[in-house]
């Protein structure tokens, strides 16, 4: 069968980041480690594989659509799920990272992949200089810090005619990306990649002391820190990390629609799922948010192709409302409490 | 609540309706039931920032389907309008044409409401070659060069070079002609475009231009940008605003009384009933850029029986209850659709491009040929003038006299009225 | 007089009477966020709400938007005081107000802003006082009556706010409750109790300065997102829980807003105002008026 020599060709894409980061953390190897990052690949080759037999390309679409809120999700989550610090600036960081992308690819021509690099570097550093001016202040600060952060950065964005102001700037892609079956399928797996690292760093970071770090400020910041927990590094590392994650989800998404304005980019509805998604599916643990998204995000996605209307949105308000009151440890919290 | 659960069924099953399904209930009588009807596929806007045009281009859109419909249909199939609401939410474009063009397999694609929603569709449309007949772009195909998009606008090809001309067309024709301008636009990228324009031409022209700035769309208190522009002393000013916007401006320059010999510009807003309604006398003396007015020299043939059928719904369907900017032109584009398809004989991407691109087509909002890269070869915007307003009542505009037009010279229906002030 | 000295000065008169309305629409907030330590930030959509009702009501019965604004007050404070049980019985009670009490408020914005536009349509509405088209007139400054009444409606409730916040008993515990709920155990009075009365206050605000917006501006379901950013700074730079420092902040933003955009244009006052704020944030996170903690 055709498809699966065509799974073959995708497949070092998915492999290559994976398996590199797995050696990388094999210093001091848990062995579930290595079982995750093959389980994940092995999930992700299995949905490439899948939809490419489907032949569809909505399939594809919607994927992204999906697999872009376990990226946000997931950077959310490490800061605000593991150490309580809520960052309503998610559609500041991940502009932050669009904008990116389509400034290298203007100044430099360079294409999708280095514009996931620079964009996760752009707005890590934007995360570390927003925490390292508010983290030392109590949480709600910071949360307010990243509301006007998005502010300014619209601001910003809206006044730099050389990423196209506020009239947008347009990346024509190409038709094909050989070996890929159709540019929809590349914008898929390069998503399908950057979601599959974006929970494994996750992951990484809450079963090593970072995370445990973390999870010591939430429940008591005094505590920890009288006990020795370099507190304002911790949070450093998770603002940074939380800022970059959210650029990379960002990054792809000038590439995916091939037109962003301001508006667009600092969509509010970016800035409410990452919260929903990590607090429905629950939050503090790295399944939360996949949960979380695949939920969520498939549900707006279906809405969005049958109910069509204000009333889809309204309905992700209510489950994030209804949610945080009935189960505040998300969907995951109903089976932690029966085991 | 319950009124929009209704109003939402309503609409639901006024699509069934004109999809030839055999519902009876929604606005219009069911159609013959038909195996194979020509389904054309599109988002708009129904809720969000964009959702006023958006409802009033569907409506219209739904108007001509069932009209068709009773007709028999084209090339004796009935039309079917498959359609998805985008939110205003550029993201999810993409997705809803892949599922339009893959999933549910339309025939025909058309547009979303405006340009930033009909731009993340273009990659998707190009993919596939299909023909996509757009309505209210401004310039998308400057950037993607595909051979067969075709938008519905009065813009045309090179909006800077053409968009403000009948504008400073006017501005020269006052008694002692302008030799001083000031330009205010929003930061989105109709109005800069249009901003962009007159800054070309005020410049070819050797107006000075004694202002020129942008605001964004956040900002609650006019009156101190309003006032800088005062003291530059401007003989004619030009704005370009959208419709929360172009309340505080027009507010802002009452209550600072300011008089400059011409006002207006692009402001997007006095075009909608709504507007027209809420500010009466204020609008007075402004002269705007627009796309319809009901004067002599507009009554295309039809124009007149559509928004007739418009009105009477319109007010059922919470939409502009006038149709005097948008409708007519949607109803237009879906005409330009039905004389292509009738033309060729199929349904053929190809063909459908060929003709667009080789006829000339006679709608309701007038004749007009595409260009070779989609616009309308000829531009016609036209600058209006509210003249005579008394008060907020809306009849006056569906008659001529109170939105005269200035601009272009071929279909000008009247005299300048200056300077600008709500007290003539 | 000199020209630019006349746009100084009518930048910075219109700039306090736009302050006046941020000031209706932070007091709210300050009793809310300052005193009570509830991160309300559904309180710009509550007061996009209330401005919806008051263009309802005012357009039904023909009455002022002001006046329909302080009537319906009582009909917000009852509101409040629903949505404070909801919040005290899932989230504060558990402890749990950080994150999921956020988030509630979040969800809480977003069902209102929704509903909105589902019940009213995206379209702006708009309800007019005969006023709304005056303008005073004091030498070269002008005083439009749009702006005047809803800054000078703002001073007023302000002011008895304080009034009551100085004088009663009750107003004096809602002053005490964020800073020792304990005490206020030990004097008989529930904290509870003390709190949902001050949340139902804080909303009833809402509502006037909802009645305040639409005299200044036509509104639309989402009108109150451009007001967040705006009322979470002017809380913060006014010191929390001092509603003479919310009402000085208030004023300040919004000369600073207005200054900008005349001499600057106005791009750049959004960014200027919240850059402030990031300021403050990083170094006098007491705000400008606040006792350094």
């Amino acid at each position: 069968m055709s498809a699966t020599e065509d799974h073959v060709a995708g497949r070092p894409a998915i492999d290559r980041p994976a398996a590199a980061l797995a050696t990388a953390s094999r210093v001091a190897p848990p062995p579930r480690h290595l079982l995750f990052w093959l389980a994940a690949a092995g999930l992700g080759a299995a949905l490439v594989v899948g939809l490419r037999m489907i032949g569809n390309e909505y399939g594809y679409f919607a994927g992204y659509f999906i697999l872009q809120y376990i990226v946000l999700a997931s950077a959310w989550n490490i800061l605000g799920g593991y150490a309580g610090y809520v960052n309503f600036g998610a559609a500041g960081f991940m502009a932050a990272g669009a904008y990116t992308a389509i400034a290298l690819r203007k100044a430099t021509g360079l294409d999708l992949l280095p514009g996931i690099v620079a964009a996760a570097a752009v707005a890590g550093l934007l995360g570390l200089g927003t925490g390292y001016l508010t983290l030392r202040l109590r949480g709600v600060f910071f949360s307010i810090a990243t509301l006007c952060l998005a502010v300014v950065l619209q601001t910003l964005v809206v006044n730099w005619d050389y990423v196209g102001g506020s009239r947008g700037a347009y990346i024509v892609r190409p038709r094909e990306v050989p070996p890929f079956v159709s540019y929809g399928e590349y914008m898929f797996v390069v998503m399908l990649v950057l979601a599959i690292l974006a929970v494994g760093i996750s992951r990484t970071v809450e079963l090593t002391r970072l995370g445990r770090g973390l999870q010591a400020i939430r429940d008591n910041e005094r505590a920890a820190e009288a006990m020795g927990v370099p507190t304002l590094r911790l949070k450093l590392i998770a603002t940074t990390l939380c800022g970059a994650l959210m650029g990379v989800a960002g990054a792809p998404l000038p590439y995916y629609s091939g037109y962003l304005n301001p508006e667009a980019a600092f969509s509010l509805a970016y800035a409410v799922n990452a919260i929903a998604m990590p607090l429905i599916g629950g939050a503090g643990s790295w399944l939360g948010p996949v949960i979380g998204a695949v939920l969520l995000g498939g549900l707006q996605q279906a809405a969005t192709v049958t109910i069509s209307s204000a009333l889809n949105l309204w309905i992700v308000g209510w489950m994030l409302v209804i949610f945080v009151a009935v189960a505040p440890r998300g969907i995951l919290g109903w089976f932690r409490k029966r085991t | 609540m319950n009124t929009i659960t209704r109003r939402d069924l309503g609409r639901l099953s006024l699509a069934a309706a004109v999809a030839g399904a055999g519902v009876t209930a929604g606005v219009f009588p069911a159609v013959a039931q038909s195996a194979n009807p020509i389904r054309i596929g599109f988002a708009m806007a129904l809720s969000g920032g964009l959702a006023g045009n958006g409802r009033a281009t569907l409506l219209a859109y739904q108007i001509w389907a069932a009209e068709v419909n009773a007709r028999g249909g084209i090339l004796g199939r009935p039309v079917q309008l498959v359609f998805y609401d985008d939110q205003t939410t550029p993201g999810l474009v993409p997705g809803i044409y892949t599922k339009l063009l893959d999933v549910d397999r339309v025939d025909i694609v058309t547009s979303p409401y405006a340009t930033a929603m009909i731009a993340p569709a273009m990659p998707v449309v190009m993919q596939r070659n299909v023909t996509f007949l757009t309505i209210f772009g401004a310039g998308v195909n400057e950037a993607f060069k595909y051979d067969r998009h075709f938008n519905m606008n009065v813009v045309g090809d090179n909006m800077k070079e053409t968009y403000a001309k009948g504008f400073l067309d006017i501005a020269a024709r006052l008694p002692t002609p302008a030799r001083s301008i000031a330009i205010l636009a929003v930061d989105n990228e109709f109005a800069q475009k249009a901003a962009e324009s007159t800054r070309f031409l005020s410049r070819q022209r050797g107006l000075r231009i004694v202002y020129d700035r942008s605001y964004p769309p956040s900002t609650v208190d006019f009156t101190p940008t309003i006032r800088a522009v005062q003291a530059a002393r401007p003989d004619v000013v030009f704005i370009a605003s959208y419709p929360p916007d172009s309340s505080g401006i027009l507010r802002a320059a009452s209550e600072l009384r300011f008089t400059p010999q011409i006002f207006g510009g692009g402001m997007v807003g006095p075009q909608l009933a709504a507007f027209q309604a809420q500010f009466g006398p204020i609008l007075n003396n402004l002269v705007n850029w627009d796309v319809y007015s009901p004067e002599p020299t507009m009554n295309f043939p039809g124009v007149a029986a559509f928004q007739e059928k418009y009105r009477e719904l319109a007010v059922k369907e919470q939409t502009d209850l006038l149709g005097n900017y948008i409708p007519p032109y949607a109803y237009g584009q879906m005409q330009v659709l039905e004389q292509t398809l009738t033309r060729i004989g199929k349904i053929d991407q190809t063909a459908m491009a060929a003709d667009m691109h080789a006829s000339e087509f006679d709608t309701i909002v007038g004749k007009f040929r595409f260009s070779a890269s989609g616009e309308w070869a000829e531009p016609r915007n036209l600058y209006v003038q509210f003249q005579s307003i008394r008060d907020g009542d809306l009849e006056k505009y569906k008659r001529p006299g109170a939105k005269v037009i200035l601009a272009p010279e071929n279909l000008k229906s009247g005299e300048l009225r200056a300077p600008y002030g709500p007290a003539a | 007089m000199d020209p630019d000295l006349v746009l100084l000065l009518n930048g910075i008169v219109s700039g306090l009477l736009l302050g006046g309305l941020y000031a209706a629409a932070a007091s709210g907030l300050a009793v809310s966020f300052g005193m009570l330590d509830i991160v309300n930030i559904a309180h710009p959509a509550l007061m996009v709400m209330g401005a919806f009702t008051v263009v309802l009501i005012g357009t039904t019965l023909g009455l002022d938007p002001l006046l329909v604004a302080v009537l319906q007050a009582p009909l917000f404070y009852l509101l409040g005081i629903a949505i404070y049980g909801v919040y005290h019985h899932f989230f504060e009670r558990r402890g749990e107000e950080a994150l999921q009490g956020l988030a509630f408020f979040f969800g809480v914005m977003f069902i209102i802003e929704v509903g909105l536009v589902m019940g009213f349509g995206p379209e702006q509405r708009f309800l007019d006082p005969p006023y709304a088209f005056t303008t005073l007139r004091l030498g070269e400054i002008d005083l439009p009556l749009r702006m005047l009444a809803p800054a000078l409606l703002a001073l007023a409730a302000l002011g008895l706010l304080y009034l009551y916040l100085r004088r009663s008993f009750t107003g004096l515990a809602i002053a005490a409750v964020a800073q020792d709920a304990e005490a206020l155990r030990l004097m008989a009075v529930d904290p509870v109790r003390i709190k949902r009365l001050a949340f139902g206050i804080s909303v009833a605000l809402a509502s006037i300065a909802g009645g305040a917006l639409v005299v200044v501006q036509p509104v639309e379901p989402s009108s109150g997102q451009i007001f967040i950013g705006r009322v979470f700074a002017i809380c913060i730079m006014g010191g929390m829980a001092s509603l003479p420092g919310c009402l000085i902040a208030a004023l300040l933003f919004g000369v600073v807003e207005n200054v900008t955009a005349t001499f600057y244009g106005p791009s750049w006052s959004p960014a200027v105002a919240f850059g402030w704020l990031l300021l403050v944030l990083a170094f006098r996170p007491q705000g400008l008026f606040g006792k350094a903690a």
